[in-house]
């Protein structure tokens, strides 16, 4: 509790004592007064003081007004004891108002809070704790286990698991090794690792992501300016009518002018719109930041709007559908078994660094002596001759095939075939591709039962590649060979009004088409610096099934939030009709205000979860 | 261009929504965007206008609309 919020609880303690006391010894005349008129300040003086001062600003509707109206009115009406109790029960209603507010700011800020507190520096031979602040880029740092990753950087020394769960939601750790990079924000599990330093703090990606989500106000969803413009009427028009249930309802119906006129101050305590105002950014908070603790980076409340009733899904193919890293798929030998193909021609492509023979050596596994290669030729654009255990190998394409006069033959397989030949024997083939995510056809189905009406895969390969694709994951449309700035009137002509579309890619030559898109979705690596700045939203790893998930994040947060503005609004409309009609008391109209905000924000909360 | 304000004590939404309107109008500002949350305002200032005059005038009209609400930074 904050010494504002234990000075208004002492208020309104004392207050509740001096009402009660006087009501108890039935204390009458001017002690009475007095007594009602003290309990009345202690309670309510700043409201009071709040609304001349507002009135002195301009600013007439404002709640503090209201309620000193509506207190005043039910004094002037002889009223004592229910103005006092009533600006008392409004007191408490701030007061929990103050206290949830604190509470759910504090949840979402932990939720966030990635921030690394210190950084341990090695400087002059000495170990010295920092902020991270002022550590310069290049200079060694010292991560012992249990403590986060200061900065971006690379392992010098030492292995270790990390969890980076905070940045991507991903509970399992990684293990990471010399070399390697880590990442800003993620815990040290295992062991101490000396690493360097290769970001400053500003551009580090716990800053980076930290910017991104508490600066997430920039767009707004339509449904904030639809609060907004209520707003703006709602409180006039509760106002006008309270006013005239004053002074006209009275010429028309039998009972007293006292009657209307409690019944009109019943409406000037309802017509404050807060808990509508208060709740609804609450929510979309709370669901920016529940969403950013399972590594969904989303830029704007607009965008989870948007999210949650996306019609259309565009993905890119290589990198977002497929790993991007080509893998053997496919290994066909003449006469000989697959291993020992497969370590013939990992023998003749030991030392090459070529993407494709890296592939290979992947798909081996095991240890290759190279004391049994004795030389090797590569040859440009066709593969290499190698010799090994003195037996004269060629490894490549069909090119070479042709040229040493082996026999080659065709394969049905998708993707790049490297042919082998001893001299001019030919001995089979192994297929080389890109391999589909494990999860890509689950996540399209995902997104269809979702009701995501199309998907649709753009890519820069062959027809057959993207057919072939976009067949196994059962993609809607598929539209190949397209060049980067064919994407974007791709994404053009998929663009309509009514059905958001989103446009999912890993942010490596397609920030033109992510901004396009109603909502740019990249993801991949941990902080590319191109997809967190074209991308609305942010995936955090290569999951697929982070999409779905974000749908039905951003659904569940407009639920809540739909819920809250149903809620809120209708509770006034009841108070607002029993109270015309003679049947609220002015405490029912304080729990409309106050206790429906409370309950707001209590269930805008569980949009964190 | 932008500049970022704390906004202490700022406990009422429909204040955070009347302050970006009113600074929205203020001269020299382009647009402005209150974040209830995390109680902060994001300020996009013309950039041939006086920075620390401008932030006074934000000041001024915060306290007009909320006296209770401070703004820092």
């Amino acid at each position: 509790m904050t010494k504002k919020q234990l000075i208004l609880l002492i208020r309104i303690a004392a207050s509740s004592v001096l009402l009660l006391a006087s009501w108890a010894f039935k204390l009458q005349g001017p002690l009475g007064l007095a007594a009602y008129l003290a309990a009345y300040a202690i309670a309510g003086w700043n409201v009071v003081w709040g609304a001349l001062l507002n009135i002195f600003h301009g600013q007439v509707f404002d709640e503090k007004f209201l309620m000193t109206v509506a207190t005043a009115g039910a004094m002037g009406l002889g009223d004592y004891k229910e103005a006092v109790a009533v600006m008392v029960f409004y007191q408490i209603g701030e007061w929990f108002e103050s206290i949830a507010l604190g509470k759910s700011r504090k949840s979402i800020a932990s939720l966030m809070d990635i921030r690394p507190d210190e950084a341990v520096v090695l400087r002059d031979g000495q170990e010295r704790a920092v902020d991270p602040s002022q550590v310069e880029v290049g200079e060694t740092l010292i991560v012992k286990p249990g403590e986060k990753i200061p900065l971006d950087g690379v392992i010098i020394e030492g292995s270790t698991s990390v969890n980076t769960a905070a940045l991507t939601g991903e509970s399992l750790p990684l293990d990471r090794g010399p070399s390697d990079r880590v990442v800003s924000g993620s815990i040290n599990l295992t062991s101490v690792i000396r690493m360097r330093a290769e970001t400053n703090f500003a551009q580090s990606t716990v800053s980076r992501i930290l910017e991104l989500t508490e600066n997430a106000a920039q767009r707004k969803a339509r449904i904030e300016g639809f609060i907004t413009r209520f707003s703006r009427w709602y409180t006039p028009i509760v106002v006008l009518a309270a006013v005239l249930l004053a002074t006209i309802a009275p010429l028309f119906f039998a009972q007293s002018w006292g009657k209307w006129i409690n019944r009109a101050l019943i409406f000037l305590v309802v017509s404050c719109p807060c808990a509508l105002v208060v709740s609804v950014p609450l929510s979309f908070f709370g669901g920016i930041g529940g969403a950013s603790h399972k590594g969904i980076l989303i830029k704007g409340a607009g965008y989870l709007e948007l999210l949650s009733r996306i019609k259309t899904a565009v993905f890119d193919k290589t990198g977002t559908l497929t790993k991007g890293v080509f893998e053997v798929v496919a290994i066909h030998p003449q006469a000989r078994s697959e291993a020992e193909l497969l370590d013939l021609a990992a023998l003749a492509e030991a030392n090459s660094s070529h993407p494709i023979a890296q592939s290979i050596l992947r798909a081996h596994e095991g240890h290759i002596d190279k004391s049994r290669i004795s030389s090797v030729k590569e040859m440009a654009g066709q593969g290499v001759e190698a010799i090994v255990d003195g037996r004269r190998l060629y490894v490549g394409n069909s090119r070479l095939m042709e040229s040493v006069g082996a026999s080659w033959r065709p394969c049905h397989h998708e993707g790049t075939v490297i042919h082998v030949s001893e001299g001019k024997e030919y001995l089979g083939h192994i297929v080389i591709s890109d391999t589909i995510k494990q999860e890509a056809r689950e996540a399209i189905a995902q997104l269809k039962s979702l009701g995501v009406e199309r998907t649709v895969m753009l890519t820069g390969d062959s027809d057959e590649v993207g057919q072939s694709v976009g067949k196994a994951i059962c993609i809607d449309i598929v539209a190949s060979r397209l060049m980067p700035q064919d994407k974007v009137s791709r994404i053009e002509s998929l663009i309509s009004k009514d059905a958001p579309l989103c446009f999912v890619g890993d942010g490596i030559n397609d920030a033109p088409v992510l901004s396009r898109a109603d909502v740019g979705i990249a993801m991949g690596d941990l902080g590319s610096d191109a997809a967190i700045e074209a991308a609305d939203v942010v995936l955090m790893d290569d999951n697929l099934m982070k999409l779905p998930q974000a749908i039905r994040l951003a659904r569940k947060t407009m639920r809540i939030v739909r819920q809250n503005i149903v809620f809120a609004l209708s509770v006034k409309a009841l108070v607002l009709v029993l109270g015309s009609l003679g049947f609220a008391t002015m405490w029912l109209a304080v729990f409309a205000d106050v206790g429906v905000l409370v309950l707001a924000i209590l269930n805008a909360m569980r949009a964190l979860r | 261009m932008k500049k970022i304000y704390r906004l202490e004590d700022l406990d009422c939404a429909t204040c955070a929504m009347k302050m970006e309107d009113a600074v929205r109008k203020l001269e020299g500002v382009e647009g402005a965007s209150v974040n209830f949350m995390a109680q902060k305002m994001i300020v996009d200032i013309k950039d041939d206008s006086d920075e620390d005059s401008v932030r006074k005038a934000i000041a001024k009209a915060c306290r007009r609309v909320e006296p209770d609400c401070k703004v820092i930074g």
